[in-house]
């Protein structure tokens, strides 16, 4: 059996696989596909920035959350207000989201990963119930139930209608945010992670720090969110409380399984079903839409426990065993013990 | 001049106490094995020095007490610990597992130890780029151990390093931690119940009871201890 781990296609297959997503992003998406679903596609860009976040604090951190719209909500307001109330130019305003994100996953990260599993989601649970009914409290400040009217920011470029260029941000934030979550899970800070989420006594006696990578986790994906949020405002030109409710936190963690807990690149594929599958659902019965919701999640977990960038990953390798585009592929002997060789009972 | 001078060492897992006031020392370069029974304390006492639990007592590591520090800063003082059960990580790669030994190290530096530790264990060179979780048991423990030598360390504390493996395994196993020894003067810390096996490359020993030593001595002398052979040794 071959266990090959580091698949390495040629180079012209790198360059034809780059060239076809370029033309898929750049050019099919925007411009050759119906106009309506160019900001819905914006849309899946946001979704898949947001799905980021969790496959960092849950794939990699391995802390449950259901509070990510809250920091969705957080970014969301920020762009708003800043727009609305104080003139800001709206792209001005996402590092101000991202700072202010941060900030507070840093804040209620460090009381919040102190719980362990089922009680870190019911408390971040608690968080996405508790923003909609503050930002209806605070109206003066939100706007309350009626929200904030922040506009959809207009084309300067003459040739891109508002729409595709929206896309067109989108896609550039996308892209930095995806490479910035590559890096942070390449090297010494993605075997740490998965160490501190793995076994907690090895951690340890590595050198690995929990508690503030555990913060640090947290606070870069209310990042994402934060900056998911800032354009979701943008693109929808509308801010209103019960946008960020929990059905939007559940959405993204289903988002977030489909396509892969620790597959970013799944993260794409995750915002897709997110945003298409529940209105397909709902256009053949009203009801469908939720179901759909509970049947893909169950279905996933079942069937492909690492999602579906996790298969795309299994096929990747498989393909290029087949192909033999591989780096240092090695047999495995059958070298095995048998585990009925046990000498000493355990301590 | 001893690397690791313990005295009245108390702890435990919350109200339970394990360890009723410890006294040790090794001195630097020897090989110490622990021993005694399931519960006396083995784990308890390695844990207790790498800090991973609460510890009341002092514990002196290189001329500084290191009772007071946390886990990280124990592991950079240079005290690596090989948990029971290994602990490798299947998702990763072997080289992956190796390099997280050098978390508190940097990394050129880790790359020319980890040649100097494969050529101990060669067969996880082989397997470098193979996830961990495809190895065998002794490799595994192979592979644990390589990644706490990674971290350079004065002293190794190792958590019963033959469980769960054949005995030709532990053999070679017990084989490369001799020569590990001879080549580098490391000092080591080993609880293991295969004692016939660890007291062979041990300069010293001695016995847990309920979480007191009641016994130490030279690895010579207990191997010919009629109590220790008869309840350590499996000689009747």
């Amino acid at each position: 059996m071959n266990v090959v781990i580091k698949p390495r296609p040629p180079l012209a297959a790198r360059v034809i696989f780059a060239a076809v997503l370029a033309v898929l992003f750049l050019y099919v998406i925007p411009f050759a596909i119906p106009n309506y679903l160019v900001s819905q596609l914006a849309t899946v860009l946001v979704f898949a920035i947001a799905i980021i976040g969790i496959n960092l604090v849950t794939g990699y951190g391995g802390a449950i959350t259901l509070g990510h719209a809250a920091f969705v909500a957080l970014g969301s307001y920020t762009t708003a207000i800043l727009v609305v109330s104080y003139g800001w130019n709206p792209y001005a305003t996402i590092p101000v989201a991202a700072g202010l994100s941060w900030l507070a996953g840093w804040c209620l990260g460090f009381p919040a990963l102190r719980l362990q599993g089922l009680y870190l989601a019911m408390g971040t649970l608690v968080l996405s119930i508790t923003v909609p009914a503050l930002l209806k409290r605070f109206d003066g400040f939100t706007g309350g139930v009626q929200g904030l009217n922040v506009g959809n920011p207009e084309s300067p470029v003459k040739w891109l209608d508002d729409s595709q260029w929206i896309y067109f941000v989108c896609l550039a934030v996308a892209a930095i945010l995806y490479f910035v979550a590559a890096r942070i899970l390449s090297g010494p800070l993605r075997r740490a992670m998965v160490t501190a989420r793995d076994n907690h006594l090895v951690a340890a006696v590595l050198g690995v720090d929990r508690a503030p990578l555990a913060t640090a986790t947290f606070a870069m994906s209310s990042l994402y969110a934060g900056v998911a949020g800032s354009l979701y405002a943008m693109i929808v030109g509308f801010v209103s409380p019960d946008t960020f409710n929990v059905m939007l936190s559940l959405s993204l963690f289903v988002g977030a399984v489909v396509g892969g807990i620790t597959s970013i690149g799944g993260a794409i594929v995750g915002a897709m079903f997110i945003q298409f599958v529940p209105t397909w659902a709902s256009d053949i019965d009203v009801s469908l839409g939720g179901l759909v919701f509970g049947v893909a999640l169950i279905v996933t977990l079942v069937i492909l426990p690492s999602g579906i960038g996790g298969l795309v990953g299994r096929l990747y390798d498989r393909a290029c065993v087949r192909l033999g585009w591989t780096e240092a592929a090695q047999d495995e002997r059958d070298e095995r013990q048998t585990a009925g060789s046990i000498q000493n009972e355990p301590a | 001049m001893s690397l690791l001078s313990i005295n009245g060492l108390q702890a435990g897992y919350g109200p339970r106490r394990v360890l009723q006031g410890v006294d040790l020392t090794i001195g630097d370069g020897q090989i110490l094995v622990v021993l005694g029974a399931n519960g006396a304390g083995k784990t308890t006492l390695l844990r207790a020095i790498s800090g991973t639990i609460p510890r009341a007592g002092t514990i002196t590591f290189d001329g500084k007490r290191i009772d007071q520090l946390s886990a990280r800063k124990v592991v950079a003082a240079g005290i690596a610990h090989v948990p029971q059960g290994r602990g490798t990580f299947a998702d990763l790669t072997v080289d992956e597992n190796i390099r997280l030994g050098a978390y508190l190290r940097n990394a050129a530096d880790a790359k020319r130890n980890r040649e100097r530790w494969l050529t101990f264990f060669p067969r996880l060179r082989e397997r470098l780029a193979q996830q961990a979780g495809s190895l065998s048991g002794g490799e595994q423990q192979m592979l644990a151990i390589t990644r706490a030598l990674m971290l350079q360390p004065r002293l190794l504390l190792l958590d019963e390093p033959s469980l769960g493996l054949a005995p030709i395994i532990t053999r070679g196993l017990v084989d490369v931690l001799a020569a590990i020894r001879k080549e580098t003067a490391m000092t080591m810390l080993i609880v293991e119940q295969n004692a016939n096996l660890a007291l062979a490359i041990a300069d010293d020993g001695m016995v847990l009871e309920s979480g007191n030593v009641v016994l130490r001595d030279t690895a010579a002398n207990l191997v010919g201890n009629d109590e220790v052979r008869r309840i350590y040794l499996g000689y009747e």
